[in-house]
């Protein structure tokens, strides 16, 4: 009899192309996503080496960390940012790379165009040159980020030397209350085990209350894998990934269709197998969450005070917890709910496809942007944009005073100009608070987009069930 | 291609923070560059200049005791965040071999191991003596050995293939291609239906 096995050991079993002795195996990767950051050194390197891309059917490009929000009939005004877009249009060229440009009606989120576009499918090893790539992880598909050298090397040989990472099961039971949200999950299991918790980890995330998640809330979920430390995670297929996938520009069809459905059948976790590690959460005891410090570990239910940093026994530990409240301008004791804010940014890998936009709009509908308040609206690709525009979603942030803005990273990475200034507080749907993530000097509550339209709404970290009403 | 690294003696800088994520490291405004190189002068960039560029007098990077220095001893889970090679580029453009932790990021790990910058992972009671106080540390990657100021050798831990990339300065891309005959045997048994050029 075989030995039940999990998903995570069925993707790796059927990629391995190689397990070379004294070395760590070869792993063929199914899907590489590409852009203009963390890839210009690497087709560098391949030019400098006289090598090729291997299978640019099996790449995608798109232009999305420091490309701007403005309107698209403007220039990009930075000349470094503008010259990074034109070199990986070059580079995309050159190599015969399908991408999406500046101007093109697909361009995206990285991490929004794989799914958008049916690329991203059940069983696949996908990479980018992103830590954020877990997010194909709710297909079914084992995907991580990867180093610019990395990169190169899937350009050139569409393989990876891999190490097996440990097999995490994040267990999630029963109903989550109104406004508690995928993203309040990931961020309620960050604060617990911490940012370095998953480290050495694949995450399988499972339960009663994931399957009841739809596939952009399971993108949600996956896509802070890493800020538990995992470099993947994942959810196993199931008919919602099977209906999500249907019809998408680039899924299967007709008999493929088939033969790929009767594929991607077998890759759940056999009943019996063993995980390295296991977690349990508790969906109904979950409230809204929301981070008060510099990393994504640290946060609270919005209701709860913030941590005392004299209760840390360990020095380290003590002092880092301090150091984050004072760039954070906080103290300990008192929950954040009633702080002032700045800027509120809706957005990002993590939350900027249609039902986070409907989410915000639905808070924001009627109702008015507190003065003196930026709000900024990203969706997440320009089919998203067009979807939300064709829906009035616009009309509804627009009226409220909100900007509706061009697809892109935006102020998640704080690299094409939308930014924090020095000192400002935001709540952002986005998925780092580090210290000057949005901007030097920025500081970041990480929360979901219901919190964040509410706290839009009042000027300060709001409890959005007392918005709902 | 990596340099060789075998072994080194250095003084140790000091930055006792845990879960250094890779935005300090090197922020992402720095991103936009499509070389590798300069990145030396922007490591740490907002813990170590003013507002005007000036550096920060007590920023540990700064002080006299850092120059020429080539290990840093950094609290847990060095390196979190973001996959950006640049991170390992902008340390080792500073001077840094070796950064020693009692863990280390996965992403951050791999990028390192790539670019000749050694990740020493040291149990907890060793990592809280090198914190302590600066000291002069010798690493040898040959041995695999980490030895104290006051003599104590500890072993750190690093996979087999990696340690011989970088003693012998092996490219890994170059150890892939020579495996051409099994992929291209993989791929032809792939069931995968995929072609990303429909899109373009």
């Amino acid at each position: 009899m075989t030995q039940p096995r999990t998903i995570i050991q069925k993707l790796w079993d059927a990629h391995v192309v190689a397990e070379p002795e004294g070395a760590p195996a070869l792993l063929f990767i199914d899907l590489h996503l590409v852009h203009e950051v963390t890839s210009p050194q690497a087709f560098a390197g391949l030019r400098a080496r006289g090598l090729k891309v291997r299978r640019p059917d099996l790449t995608l490009g798109t232009c999305d960390h420091s490309t701007p929000t403005t309107p698209r009939s403007l220039p990009i005004i930075d000349p470094i940012a503008r010259a990074q877009v034109e070199q990986f249009e070059r580079n995309c060229a050159e190599f015969g790379i399908p991408h999406f440009g500046f101007q093109s009606e697909r361009q995206g989120i990285v991490h929004v165009i794989g799914p958008e576009n049916g690329v991203t499918q059940p069983g696949m090893t996908v990479v980018c040159g992103d830590s954020h790539t877990a997010t194909h992880g709710a297909f079914g598909a084992l995907a991580f980020g990867i180093g610019t050298s990395e990169v190169e090397m899937v350009l050139a040989t569409q393989c990876l030397p891999q190490r097996k990472s440990k097999s995490f099961a994040v267990r999630v039971e029963g109903a989550l209350k109104p406004g508690v949200t995928a993203k309040d999950i990931i961020l309620a299991l960050i604060a617990r085990i911490g940012v370095g918790g998953g480290t050495g980890c694949v995450f399988e995330y499972t339960g009663s209350t994931i399957r009841g998640l739809t596939m952009e809330e399971r993108m949600t979920v996956c896509n802070m894998s890493i800020e538990g430390g995992a470099r993947a995670g994942l959810v196993a297929p199931d008919d919602v990934t099977y209906e999500f996938l249907s019809g998408k520009p680039l899924a299967p069809n007709g008999a493929d269709w088939d033969r790929a459905l009767a594929r991607w059948r077998q890759l759940p976790t056999d009943e019996g197998a063993a995980y390295d590690r296991e977690i349990s959460i508790d969906a109904t005891a979950l409230e809204p969450m929301i981070t008060f410090g510099t990393n994504p570990g640290q946060g609270v239910g919005i209701s709860q005070p913030i941590p005392d940093p004299s209760s840390v026994t360990d020095s380290v530990e003590r002092d880092t917890l301090r150091k984050a409240l004072q760039y954070m301008g906080l103290e300990p004791g008192k929950p954040l709910l009633g702080h002032p804010v700045n800027v509120v940014f809706i957005g990002s890998c993590t939350n900027s496809r249609m039902s986070d936009l409907r989410a915000a709009a639905e808070v924001l509908k009627g109702r008015k942007v507190s003065e003196g308040v930026r709000v900024m609206v990203v969706p997440g690709s320009q089919p998203i944009k067009k979807q939300a525009e064709a829906e009035g979603l616009h009309e509804i942030f627009q009226a409220a005073g909100a900007e509706w803005r061009e697809a892109g990273c935006s102020m998640c990475i704080a690299m094409n100009g939308d930014q924090l200034k020095p000192g400002e507080y935001s709540v952002s749907t986005s998925n780092r608070n580090f210290e000057g993530r949005q901007g030097k000097g920025g500081r970041t509550f990480l929360a979901s987009p219901l919190t964040a339209a509410a706290s839009a709404i009042t000027g300060r970290v709001t409890d959005v069930r007392t918005v709902l009403g | 291609m990596a340099e060789k690294i075998t072994a080194f003696e250095s003084r140790t800088v000091l930055l006792p923070v845990d879960n250094v994520d890779t935005d300090q490291i090197i922020p992402a405004r720095f991103l936009k560059t499509i070389s590798k190189e300069g990145l030396g002068d922007q490591l740490f960039y907002d813990w170590r200049y003013e507002a005007d560029g000036t550096p920060k007098p007590d920023f540990v990077l700064n002080t006299e005791a850092a120059k020429g220095c080539a290990v840093l001893v950094a609290g847990d889970n060095f390196g979190c965040g973001s996959s950006r090679e640049h991170a390992p580029w902008a340390l080792t453009q500073f001077g840094f071999k070796a950064v020693i932790s009692t863990s280390f990021a996965d992403i951050f790990r791999n990028n390192s191991l790539k670019n000749g910058l050694l990740p020493v992972v040291v149990p907890k009671e060793v990592h809280e003596k090198l914190l302590a106080t600066p000291s002069t540390v010798k690493v040898d990657l040959e041995k695999q050995t980490l030895t104290l100021e006051d003599g104590t050798a500890v072993e750190f831990p690093i996979d087999a293939f990696s340690r011989m990339c970088l003693l012998e300065g092996i490219d890994e891309l170059g150890f892939i291609l020579k495996h051409e005959d099994r992929i291209a045997a993989y791929e032809a048994q792939r069931e995968i239906t995929l072609d990303t050029r429909a899109l373009a």
